[in-house]
C-alpha cells in the first residue's frame, strides 16, 4: 500500500509546534518516550518497545566452520526485518533503501564496535566456531526504529545463553541444557544508539522523533554510545550541515540518555533472572497487564472427551466404507510401469474441437491404445490433413493456419504411459492459437 | 456444567499437567489474549497459548494492486513470518492453510476491490503452532471490525503410539505418531480446515476431531468473555 502523504497543514502545525518547543505527546526537548522490555520463556527473546514502536529480538546459535581468514573468531549475524505489520507501506520490494539503511547501522554499531568477544566463540580453532544469529523484527513504527533496534538487540544478546561445549583433545561435547545448565555470552560493552531528528535546518533538534516528527525531519543524526561515553558509532543522514558544538552538545545528551537506558536495561535483565532462579512465572504471558480491558486470560481448562469414541463409531457407522481401489501395477519395459487406466487426455479436447469443422464431431483419434515394446518407437500420425482447416468464423480476427507436415516426426513412446498425444512440431503453434481464439 | 465439575475434580485428584489416556483428562493450555496492542494495523491480536505465542496484525478493507484485484469481493492475503531465519516453503503451506479458512468466514462480498492482509508473527513456539496462528487471526479480525460469518478456532492434536490423544500438544508432546490441526466455525463447529502430519486411522481421526470440537467449546467462550469483557459497559 503506498503510504498516506502527509498533508501540508499537518506538517506546517508541526513545524510551528516545534517552533515553540511544544511536541505533540507532550514530551520536553530530550525527552524519551516509555521504554518496556518483556522477556519471553526461552533465552534471547525479548519484546522492546519505544513508546508504540515494538520490536521483536531473538538470538540464535549454531555450530559451523569458520571464515578461512579469520579461522579463531565466531560470527556475527544481524537480520532486521520491517515487518509487514508495521505499517501499510511496508511491502516486500518498497522498503530498500530504508531497510539498507537500517541494518548498515546496526552492524556498524554492534559488529564494528567488537562488543561482543567472538574469540570466546571458538571452539575448535579452524573447524568449528558459534554462529550467533540475531533477528530483529519491526512490529509496530511509530518512529525511532533504530533506537528501538539496537535495544532489543543488545538486550538479546546479553539475555541468551549459548549451550556449553568442552573440548577434550580431539572430541568435541555438546551438552544439552539439561545436561549443563546454558552460558551467556562475553559482552564487553552495550552500545545503545540515541537518534536526533533536526528541523528548519539545523535550528531545532528534537531527541527521539516519533513517527509525524521523522516526517518532517530535515535530517538525522544517530550517535551510538556506550555508557563509558565511548561512541561506537555516529552518522549523520539527510543531507542537513551541522556546527562542531551542535555535534558535541547531541553526544553529551547522548551520553546521559545512554546511561539511563542502560540502567533500565540492566534492571531488567536482572529482574528477569530472579524470577528465572526463584521458580516464578515469566515470559510474555506474564507481562500481559491485567488491568487492560483488551487483555484477557484464562486457566488451564480440562477438557471432557469421554464421549469421543462413541461419537466417532456412529460417524463411522454411519458413513460409506471407502470404494474398493484396484490397483494392480502393469510392468510394459523396465523402467515404464502403469498403475490405474488414468483419464482421458485433456489435450485430446482440442484436438477435437479443431476438427469438428471437418469431422463433425468424430471419434478421439488420438487415443493410442497399444505400445510397442523394447525398440518403443512408433509413428504417431494424428490428423494429418491436405486442406488447411478453418478454425472459427471470425472475420475479423487475422489468423495464419501452419500446415501440419506431411512426414509427421517418429516419436519414442518409452517413457510414456499408454495413452499419449503426439502430434507434429507446427500443431502445438495451432494450437495455441485457437485457444487465444476461444477466449 | 454438572458434568465439567465432576471433569473438574478428576483433574485435582491427578496431576493436572498433561493427559491421562483417552479419557476425562485432555487439558487446554493456559489461554491469553490481547487486543489492539498495535497502533499502526487496523486490528491486532497477541494469542498466547501456553508458551506457544504469535501476534497478528489485520490490514483491511484497503487499497488493492490492480494485478490482485477481483471484481466481486476481497482480496486475502495472509503472511506468516518465522522468528528466525527466512520464510521457506514451511510457512508458505500454512499461509494458504489460514487464508483458505479465513476465506471460508470472511464476507468478501461486501467489500470487493480491496484487500485484506493478515501478518502473522511467530513470537514463541512451543507447540500447536498452527492453531494458535488460526485463533490470532481470528482475533485480530475481530479487533479489526472485518465482517464475518462466523468466527473460526484451531484446535491441534496428537496421537501418541499407543493410541493416546492429547490436547493441544506442546512441542515434545508433538513428537508423536501423529498431529493433527483442525480449524472449526462457530457456528455449528462444522470442520473449516484440517492439516494432518502422521499415521492414524479413520476411527482415530474422527476421534480426534470430535475432541476438537469439544475443545473448540472452550476456545469460543474464551472468545466470547474476552470480548464481553472488551465491550461491556460495566
Amino acid at each position: 500500500m503506498k503510504e498516506t502523504p502527509l498533508s501540508n497543514c499537518e506538517r506546517r502545525f508541526l513545524l510551528r509546534a516545534i517552533e515553540e518547543k511544544k511536541r505533540l505527546d507532550g514530551r520536553q526537548t530530550y525527552d524519551y518516550r516509555n521504554i518496556r522490555i518483556s522477556f519471553g520463556t526461552d533465552y534471547g527473546c525479548c519484546i522492546v518497545e519505544l513508546g508504540k514502536t515494538r520490536v521483536l529480538g531473538q538470538v540464535s546459535c549454531e555450530l559451523v566452520s569458520p571464515k578461512l581468514n579469520r579461522a579463531t573468531e565466531g560470527i556475527l549475524f544481524f537480520n532486521l526485518e520491517l515487518s509487514q505489520m508495521a505499517a501499510p507501506a511496508f511491502e516486500p520490494g518498497r522498503q530498500s533503501d530504508l531497510l539498507v539503511k537500517l541494518n548498515r547501522l546496526m552492524e556498524r554499531c554492534l559488529r564494528n564496535s567488537k562488543c561482543i568477544d567472538t574469540e570466546s566463540l571458538c571452539v575448535v580453532a579452524g573447524e568449528k566456531v558459534w554462529q550467533i544469529r540475531v533477528d530483529l523484527h519491526l512490529l509496530n513504527h511509530d518512529g525511532n526504529i533504530i533506537d528501538a533496534a539496537s535495544i532489543a538487540a543488545i538486550v538479546a544478546l546479553c539475555h541468551f545463553r549459548r549451550p556449553d561445549v568442552s573440548v577434550q583433545g580431539d572430541e568435541v561435547t555438546l551438552y544439552t541444557p539439561e545436561e549443563r545448565d546454558p552460558v551467556p555470552l562475553s559482552i564487553h560493552h552495550m552500545p545503545i544508539c540515541v537518534s536526533f531528528a533536526f528541523f528548519q535546518q539545523g535550528a531545532y533538534l528534537l531527541v527521539d522523533p516519533n513517527e509525524r516528527e521523522e516526517r518532517v525531519m530535515d535530517g538525522l543524526l544517530v550517535i551510538a554510545m556506550n555508557k563509558h561515553r565511548e561512541i561506537c558509532t555516529i552518522q549523520s543522514s539527510g543531507g542537513i550541515m551541522l556546527l562542531k558544538d551542535q555535534v558535541l552538545r547531541c553526544s553529551k545528551i547522548a551520553g546521559v540518555k545512554v546511561a539511563e537506558i542502560t540502567e533500565l536495561i540492566l534492571k531488567a535483565l536482572e529482574n528477569d533472572q530472579k524470577v528465572r532462579k526463584e521458580g516464578g512465572k515469566f515470559g510474555f504471558a506474564e507481562s500481559i497487564a491485567n488491568q487492560r480491558i483488551t487483555a484477557f486470560k484464562m486457566e488451564k481448562a480440562p477438557i471432557d472427551t469421554s464421549d469421543v469414541e462413541e461419537k466417532a463409531e456412529e460417524i463411522i457407522a454411519e458413513a460409506e466404507p471407502p470404494s474398493e481401489v484396484v490397483s494392480t501395477p502393469v510392468l510394459w519395459t523396465p523402467g515404464t510401469a502403469q498403475i490405474g487406466e488414468g483419464v482421458e487426455n485433456s489435450w485430446g479436447d482440442l484436438e477435437d474441437s479443431e476438427k469438428e469443422d471437418d469431422e463433425g464431431g468424430g471419434d478421439q483419434a488420438i487415443i493410442l491404445d497399444g505400445i510397442k515394446m523394447d525398440t518403443g518407437v512408433e509413428v504417431s500420425d494424428i490428423g494429418s490433413q491436405d486442406a488447411p482447416i478453418i478454425l472459427s468464423d471470425s472475420e475479423e480476427e487475422e489468423m495464419i493456419i501452419l500446415e501440419p507436415d506431411k512426414n509427421p516426426k517418429k516419436i519414442r513412446t518409452q517413457t510414456t504411459s499408454a495413452k499419449q498425444e503426439k502430434a507434429p512440431s507446427k500443431k502445438p503453434v495451432k494450437r495455441r492459437k485457437k485457444k487465444r481464439a476461444a477466449n | 456444567m454438572e458434568e465439567e465439575t465432576h471433569t473438574d475434580a478428576k483433574i485435582r485428584a491427578e496431576n493436572g499437567t498433561g493427559s491421562s489416556p483417552r479419557g476425562p483428562g485432555c487439558s487446554l493450555r493456559h489461554f491469553a489474549c490481547e487486543q489492539n496492542l498495535l497502533s499502526r494495523p487496523d486490528g491486532s491480536a497477541s494469542f498466547l497459548q501456553g508458551d506457544t505465542s504469535v501476534l497478528a496484525g489485520v490490514y483491511g478493507p484497503a487499497e488493492v494492486k490492480v494485478s490482485k484485484e477481483i471484481f466481486n469481493k476481497a482480496t486475502l492475503e495472509v503472511i506468516l513470518r518465522p522468528k528466525i531465519g527466512l520464510p521457506g516453503v514451511a510457512e508458505k503451506s500454512r499461509e494458504r492453510l489460514i487464508r483458505n479458512t479465513c476465506e471460508a468466514v470472511v464476507l468478501g462480498t461486501l467489500h470487493p476491490r480491496t484487500s485484506i492482509t493478515v501478518v502473522l508473527q511467530v513470537v514463541s513456539d512451543a507447540g500447536s503452532l498452527l492453531a494458535c496462528c488460526l485463533n490470532a487471526a481470528c482475533m485480530a479480525l475481530v479487533d479489526a471490525g472485518v465482517p464475518m460469518r462466523a468466527l473460526f478456532c484451531g484446535v491441534a492434536c496428537a496421537l501418541d503410539s499407543d493410541g493416546t490423544l492429547v490436547l493441544d500438544p506442546t512441542s515434545k508432546q508433538e513428537k508423536a505418531r501423529a498431529v493433527l490441526t483442525f480449524a472449526l466455525d462457530s457456528v455449528e463447529r462444522k470442520l473449516l480446515m484440517s492439516s494432518t502430519k502422521g499415521l492414524y486411522s479413520d476411527t482415530e481421526l474422527q476421534q480426534c476431531l470430535a475432541a476438537a470440537q469439544a475443545a473448540s467449546q472452550h476456545v469460543f467462550r474464551f472468545y466470547r468473555e474476552s470480548l464481553q469483557r472488551r465491550y461491556s459497559k460495566s
